[in-house]
């Protein structure tokens, strides 16, 4: 007798719609406006990951969308420039989807150079547009009291890509 | 024919082909949002009312989930003072001994200023209001440094209004909606502030660049920012009221000027907004715009007694003119002061018409003659009446 076999569907809604969600739900919880002996918590921008994942996973007309999303969602929510952070990350996602042929399959360290990467893009972007359009350059040091816990988030990324990266060729 | 049978059956575009598209779509879409956006300190945004009804709904996401760290903070508080009582008494015994001292100080010279504001006609700053409020979400990146309040325009709250903890300055309204604000605050990259050195007067612009100390820019004189000295705001063009606390001098680690900030000493959770409207929100830009004396033309007419007494003082004063230009017409046709003889030739044998003109001694012919002076003469006042000074009060005299 045949056993019944249960097949996993893994769709939009796995890897792109409950990632955004959770990176929404961190983003909020992180700005409650807590200090312990001085300090205050981290501002990673978590939406780097899924700008940087998505394209290695498979290529999504829905991805770019949700990222512009995402990009309004931080601008409004901090209350910075409207548009800088959906241009930041699309410029992310679009860089590692035209790259995306030789990056598949590559070792995790690879990887994590190239995330170093991603992640100074959306900051050199970032530090530009707001210099332009304010007439202030914001200190090196404090942006990289973001860019380092973003790095941090690299295993993120990482768990990402492997969970959901079917490797099939039709997307290469 | 279907869609299926037509020249398009076979076409397959590629799925990454489709998501640059849709990349280059949200590109544009970004940097025309950003062409759009003017985000300033003063003004709000173009974007207001999108921004406004987003905080209005993160605003309660927000409270809800920084009332636990709140609760949490004051049952920490209480703990503390139930267990630090004694020491925290005999602290506040020595500070009360110290404060009395300072107290007595600051009401004698509290009664010194009010004399010589009386005295010297100063206009004083009116008392502000202000309302109290909780900070409810925090943003502490170097590209936004904002936080958003519980308090809006149901209680007030406008652009541009300043916030101030328990310690100094915070920042300044960016945005309201009926029941939240959003604070810019000193350290974001879009803040400036104009502030002056408490010890030197010396005026500068306190200027945010993302990090936890701001800036010192245009510091007005040599030598005029030390180490420790304190910072407040100058009041300069109305966004502020002057005299507020922000914090002391340092110099920061690229050499520059900076301020610690007195409101960074602790969280900043309870502020304080002071509804103060600014210069440029009270001033009517249409009245300060207006011809002078166009007020005039609306006037009502003079009764017959106003109209009596403005004829009279008109009547005195072009006699009185009349008066001054003839003085004056007398002192220019006076002769003028006879010249000064010349002195006598040392020779006079030798014929003067044989020496040659050059060799003459100087006389007064040849010495420079001062012009005569001449009074100018008044005008003379117009009898029409658009010329007529204000109406002055009856009785008025010259």
């Amino acid at each position: 007798m045949r056993r019944a076999i249960t097949v996993r569907v893994v769709g939009p809604l796995q890897w792109i719609v409950y990632p955004a969600l959770i990176a929404i739900a961190v983003t909020v919880l992180l700005a409650i406006p807590f200090r312990l002996f001085g300090l205050n918590l981290p501002e990673p921008v978590f939406p780097v990951v899924l700008a940087f994942a998505w394209p290695l996973i498979r290529p999504s007309m829905l991805a770019p969308v949700v990222l512009f999303g995402l990009g309004l969602f931080l601008d409004l929510f901090w209350g910075g420039t409207l548009g800088l952070w959906p241009l930041s990350l699309l410029a992310v996602y679009g860089a590692i989807l035209l790259a995306s042929n030789f990056l598949a399959g590559q070792a995790t360290i690879v990887l994590f150079a190239l995330y170093v990467a991603s992640t100074g893009l959306a900051f050199f972007l970032a530090y530009m547009i707001t210099t332009l359009s304010l007439g202030n350059a914001p200190s090196i040091l404090a942006v990289l009291g973001q860019v380092v816990p973003t790095l941090l988030l690299f295993p993120l990324a990482d768990w990402l890509i492997q969970r959901f990266d079917d490797a099939d060729v039709r997307f290469r | 024919m279907a869609f299926r049978d037509g020249p398009f059956e076979n076409l397959k575009v590629p799925l990454a082909w489709t998501a640059a598209v849709v990349v280059v779509v949200g590109i544009v879409g970004a940097v025309m949002l950003l062409l759009g956006d003017s985000r300033q300190t003063t003004n709000a945004d173009n974007y207001a009312p999108a921004r406004a009804a987003f905080e209005t709904g993160a605003a309660p996401v927000g409270g809800v989930l920084s009332a636990p760290v709140r609760w949490t903070g004051n049952a920490v508080d209480y703990v503390k003072g139930y267990f630090f009582a004694v020491s925290e008494n005999r602290r506040l015994r020595a500070q009360i001994v110290e404060l009395n001292a300072w107290r007595d100080d600051a009401l004698a010279l509290k009664n010194l200023n009010g004399r010589y504001e009386q005295m010297l006609g100063v206009k004083t700053e009116p008392p502000v209001p202000m309302v109290t409020g909780l900070a409810i979400t925090d943003a502490r990146g170097p590209f936004a440094r904002s936080r958003l309040l519980n308090i809006g325009a149901a209680k007030g709250v406008r652009v541009g209004n300043p916030v101030l903890s328990e310690h100094g300055l915070v920042g300044r309204i960016m945005g309201v909606s009926s029941g939240n604000s959003r604070m810019l605050l000193l350290t974001d990259v879009a803040s400036r502030t104009p502030v002056l050195v408490e010890r030197t007067d010396a005026r500068a612009m306190l200027t945010g660049d993302g990090s936890g100390s701001p800036r010192l820019d245009y510091i007005r004189g040599a030598g005029s920012v030390q180490e420790g000295d304190r910072i407040m705001t100058s009041g300069d063009g109305g966004g502020f009221p002057r005299g507020l606390p922000i914090g002391v001098a340092a110099k920061g680690v690229d050499g520059s000027w900076r301020v610690k900030l007195f409101s960074d000493r602790t969280a900043i959770d309870y502020v304080r907004v002071l509804l103060f409207q600014d210069f440029s929100q009270l001033a009517d830009q249409n009245a300060l715009n207006a011809p002078p004396l166009a007020s005039l033309a609306a006037a009502p007419p003079p009764t017959p007694a106003q109209a009596a007494a403005i004829q009279d003082v008109a009547t005195r004063r072009a006699a009185a003119a009349a008066a001054t230009a003839e003085r004056v017409r007398a002192a220019n046709a006076a002769p003028p002061p006879a010249p000064v003889a010349a002195p006598p030739a040392a020779t006079t044998t030798a014929p003067t018409t044989a020496r040659p003109v050059a060799a003459r001694p100087a006389t007064a012919s040849t010495r420079p003659v001062a012009p005569r002076p001449t009074i100018p003469a008044p005008v003379q006042p117009t009898s029409t009446p658009d010329a007529e000074p204000a109406p002055a009060p009856a009785g008025a005299a010259e």
